[in-house]
């Protein structure tokens, strides 16, 4: 007689939640705000991500450990699909996760979405240096060396930084 | 209904290959660029765009159908089915016209998504709506490092002037229809390109007037071709290049 595990949404969000970024490892998938939904229907599980930015090559790694981590756990009856819209945006981060980012040393993005808009030279938003907690800190580049990061430099403590920035 | 269909897949493969080649070709600048922030600027750029060019092909394969996958549609067509604007394909020359090249081609994408998210087609709506927010950060870069080159030494200047005076002529071919799109268009589906030139030119000229850059001539010949597959003698070579391995080397993985 085998002995069939009831299995609940709240287990496959625990163990998503223990699937980590590959490229910012502090942070757990749905930390990230990556993992838009999970459903149930006459058991089978379907899983619905969406990615952080279009060709972020962390995505095939995060889902290839998706498959991994459920099969490991005897879950085998489900499917994980990739939706674009709605976009990702760094709203969908948890409060959570934005703590472990800036105790990590990246700096967080906002609170509240800032815009972004194409103009050039813009007067860009104010990020606090997650080592001494500074705003006097300067734009290096808006690109780093994720996609989801820009460059910032610290005009107090000195120490350059990353910052996830707003998306 | 199958020419129909057919019109549908061209239209995306158009769209795919934009993104591709001119992704290619920022990412020929990985380990060259400038200064290290740059180098690492203009290879972000790449990796955003090649994941737009990824989010077409899949789509595109599954309208094609027969094991058709992103892969074979960007290692094993010819040159005369790339359906890419000739902009996307010019070569990187200088930091001056790799950066006007981009400048050029983000404006264009900038409106030109922002229309696209309108599409009754929901997979290119929301393949749009996606990259928008990439392209935002890459107009807003190109733009500025246009205006920063134009208003900057006079050698940076001559070069700027330079890299207008090569690329302008392929600029006509992105607000001109080619028949697939005028079928996207009828079809609800896509973007009247018509309708964005002057928007592009706008913003192009309010950029070069703070980078105290001259408009050329409004009789400049314009070259166009790329999107029904006849490309300038630079996409062979970016093939040959970007297609090598897969055609050595079958179905190659690592
Ligand atoms: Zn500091």
């Amino acid at each position: 007689m085998v002995t069939i595990k009831i299995i609940s949404e709240k287990n496959i969000w625990d163990l998503l939640e223990t699937i980590v970024d590959p490229e910012v490892p502090v942070l757990n998938i749905v930390d990230l705000g990556i993992v838009r939904k999970v459903d149930m229907h006459d058991g089978k599980i379907s899983i619905i991500i969406t990615p952080t930015y279009t060709g972020c090559p962390a995505m095939d790694v995060i889902k290839l450990d998706m498959y991994t981590k459920l099969l490991e756990n005897g879950i085998t009856n489900f499917e994980i699909n990739t939706i674009l819209s709605p976009a990702w945006t760094t709203d969908w981060m948890s409060k959570a996760g934005k703590k472990k980012l800036k105790k990590y040393g990246i700096a967080p993005p906002p609170a509240q979405q800032s815009i972004c808009t194409p103009d050039a030279f813009q007067k860009e938003e104010a990020v606090q240096c997650p080592h001494c907690n500074s705003y006097r800190t300067i734009l290096i580049s808006r690109f780093g060396s994720t996609a989801c990061k820009a460059l910032y430099k610290c005009e107090d403590c000195r120490e350059p930084f990353e910052y996830f920035k707003c998306h | 209904m199958l020419a129909v269909h057919q019109s549908r897949i061209n239209y995306v493969l158009h769209l795919a290959d934009n993104a591709l080649i001119i992704g290619h070709r920022n990412s020929e600048w990985c380990g060259h660029g400038p200064v290290l922030e740059q180098d690492i600027a203009i290879t972000n750029i790449a990796l955003d765009l090649i994941g737009q060019a990824r989010n077409f092909y899949q789509y595109a394969a599954e309208l094609i159908g027969n094991n058709t996958t992103e892969d074979t549609l960007a290692y094993l067509r010819d040159e005369r089915e790339f359906k890419n604007c000739l902009l996307a394909e010019q070569p990187n020359s200088d930091w001056a016209i790799t950066i006007l090249r981009q400048f050029f081609f983000s404006t264009y994408q900038y409106f030109f998504y922002q229309k696209l998210q309108y599409s009754n087609d929901v997979q290119l709506s929301a393949i749009a709506e996606k990259a928008l927010k990439e392209v935002t950060y890459h107009l807003r870069w190109s733009s500025e490092w246009a205006i920063r080159l134009g208003d900057g030494t006079e050698d940076s200047h001559q070069r700027m002037i330079k890299a207008i005076d090569n690329l302008w002529m392929f600029t006509g071919e992105l607000f001109l229809a080619v028949n697939y799109e005028k079928i996207g268009v009828n079809e609800g589906y896509g973007v009247d390109i018509s309708l964005i030139k002057n928007d592009w030119m706008k913003k192009v000229t309010d950029a070069f007037e703070e980078a105290t850059l001259a408009l050329p001539p409004d009789d400049v010949w314009m070259q166009r071709g790329g999107k029904e597959g006849i490309h300038s003698e630079y996409l062979g070579h970016i093939l040959a290049e970007m297609q090598y391995l897969q055609r050595a080397y079958p179905g190659a993985q690592w």
